[in-house]
């Protein structure tokens, strides 16, 4: 598996696109999704509210664990994808494209996010 | 994410006495085929090769191939092993026909459950035990101890036999291209010595997915030929390698228990619903007997909680621990719960106080940390299939 190169990445395995017009998108990361295994659930924040960079946000249940989502920014949430929360399986299928979770107006961006060649080296440690 | 993603709710978390991981002998089999590994008791099992739901409905529609080289087996043989196992299991399995298999329990004498069970009769004289993974230290050290005075031996065949299961409607047509054993005439819950793709095996038509299916003990150095014969015979059928997570949800489906979550030592078989395993009316003494016939009539008269099937109505999971309420009040306990591939919703097995255990019975609920979800009420099992 490989993780683009113009993400960004939080040490909890979530991805953080470029901001366009100060939004980002957010997701997890395609080795986050191989280790929960089938997404079944997806509980995302709410479009308005405001999430803080390392609390969480949401939670993803698979067949055999549920983990909180945490945001990689601060900011406000502008939109989340209804497709993942009617078919919660293309976070496993798309985790970098289809299978976004939410969209964020950054107004803090945390110091320690990685870069993708970064966040693959903390994989295989 | 949580880093505790990595880790993983299967359950059988109880601490090892060992910190030694054990491998099957298919470990590199299930490396090469990429499995996702798990600690399962003390053995490195894979979990899933893919999509734990594929693999789940493969055994439901066509056929799954298991490692479960994991299980315990304990060898009972002797003019006495039959005496021995009544003596030291609730059943009776002195009438266990020669080519039978039973499910049964081990109990302490306070009728506590130490484990369950099958147990295959392979000769007259001959008994094989499978404890679960787990216990099957327990299972070995309380058969060895209850076999003071009785002319048998108790034999840990551990690392005698890996077990590879075929389980799913495809399974018999699959097998029968790789053995002459006369499947047609192997009934459900029998076992017979064979031979597949020209291994030495034990057939037995038994697991613990609710499909049609077999499993086969055989020597561990010829694990990796017959996964190999199964795979290819397999191809054209829709077999695909099965991990522990759809072994989880397929047992769980079928209302089937697994030790540590529905059966432990603080419950009787009475108290999980399985009172019918064990057989007062069988010659002579049984540990447990005295604690177990106070069990039953508990359970007549006033009967603790009782084991349940939960459905959700909403999408969120329940998992092993969470409370069952109605009304604001902690009525219950779930056991162990999961997306159900078959229903498509969430499962879960629980212990409810018996005014709320009726299918059907309106206001319960389960508290998902925090929120309570609403559930329906309904009898076990969740899936049964067609014959």
């Amino acid at each position: 598996m490989s993780n683009p190169q113009q993400l960004r990445y939080s040490k909890e395995h979530e991805w953080l696109s470029a901001a366009e017009d100060g939004v980002s998108t957010v997701g997890i990361t395609e080795f986050a999704a191989n280790a929960l295994g089938d997404v079944v659930y997806a509980q995302l924040p709410e479009v308005g509210s405001a999430v803080t960079a390392g609390e969480t946000c949401g939670e993803l249940e698979s067949t055999k664990s549920v983990s909180d989502l945490y945001s990689p920014v601060t900011g406000e949430v502008t939109e989340i994808n209804e497709d993942v929360v009617n078919d919660p399986s293309l976070v496993n299928s798309a985790p970098f494209e289809g299978g976004w979770l939410f969209r964020v107006r950054v107004t803090e961006e945390p110091s320690d996010l990685l870069s993708a060649d970064e966040y693959t080296a903390q994989n295989a440690g | 994410m949580t880093p505790s993603v990595m880790s993983d709710a299967l359950g059988d978390d109880r601490p090892m006495s060992s910190t030694e991981i054990r491998r099957t002998a298919l470990d590199a089999l299930h490396r090469s085929l990429g499995a996702t590994m798990t600690d399962f008791a003390g053995w490195d099992m894979p979990l899933r090769y893919g999509s734990e739901r594929d693999e789940h409905l493969a055994v439901r529609t066509k056929a799954g191939l298991f490692d479960l080289s994991h299980m315990g087996e304990i060898t009972v043989t002797g003019p006495q092993a039959a005496a021995l196992l009544n003596h030291a299991l609730v059943g009776n399995i002195a009438s266990v026909g020669v080519g039978r298999a039973r499910y049964t329990m081990i109990c302490r004498a306070d009728g506590g459950i130490l484990d369950d069970l099958i147990v295959y009769r392979l000769a007259e004289t001959e008994y094989m035990v499978v404890a679960n993974a787990s216990n099957a230290q327990v299972v070995l050290d309380a058969l060895t101890e209850r076999a003071a005075g009785f002319d048998a031996e108790v034999r840990d065949d551990r690392d005698a036999y890996a077990l590879i299961a075929v389980q799913g409607p495809e399974s018999p047509g699959i097998l029968a291209s790789l053995t002459d054993a006369d499947l047609d005439g192997l009934k459900y819950y029998a076992g017979l010595p064979g031979t597949v793709a020209g291994i030495p095996a034990l057939i037995a038509r038994t697991g613990y997915t609710g499909e049609d299916g077999f499993e086969l003990f055989v020597r561990p150095e010829h694990a990796v030929e017959l996964w190999q014969a199964l795979t290819k015979a397999g191809e054209g059928a829709g077999l695909v390698p099965c991990g522990l997570s759809c072994r989880d949800t397929l047992r769980l489906e079928a209302g089937m228990p697994l030790y540590g979550h529905e059966l432990n030592t603080g419950l009787t078989p009475f108290d999980a619903g399985l009172g019918r395993v064990v057989k007062f009316d069988k010659e002579g003494d049984f540990v447990g007997r005295e604690a177990l016939e106070a069990a039953a009539a508990r359970s007549r008269e006033n009967p603790p909680r009782v084991l349940v099937g939960l459905v959700a109505e909403g999408r969120r999971v329940p998992r092993a621990g969470y409370p069952v309420v109605a009304g604001g009040e902690v009525i219950g306990e779930v056991t162990s719960g999961a997306p159900s591939p078959t229903l498509g919703r969430p499962i879960a097995m629980a212990y409810v106080d018996a005014a709320h255990a009726a299918p059907g019975t309106p206001g319960v609920g389960v508290d998902i940390r925090g929120t309570h979800e609403p559930y329906e009420v309904v009898a076990l099992p969740f899936y049964k299939r067609q014959k």
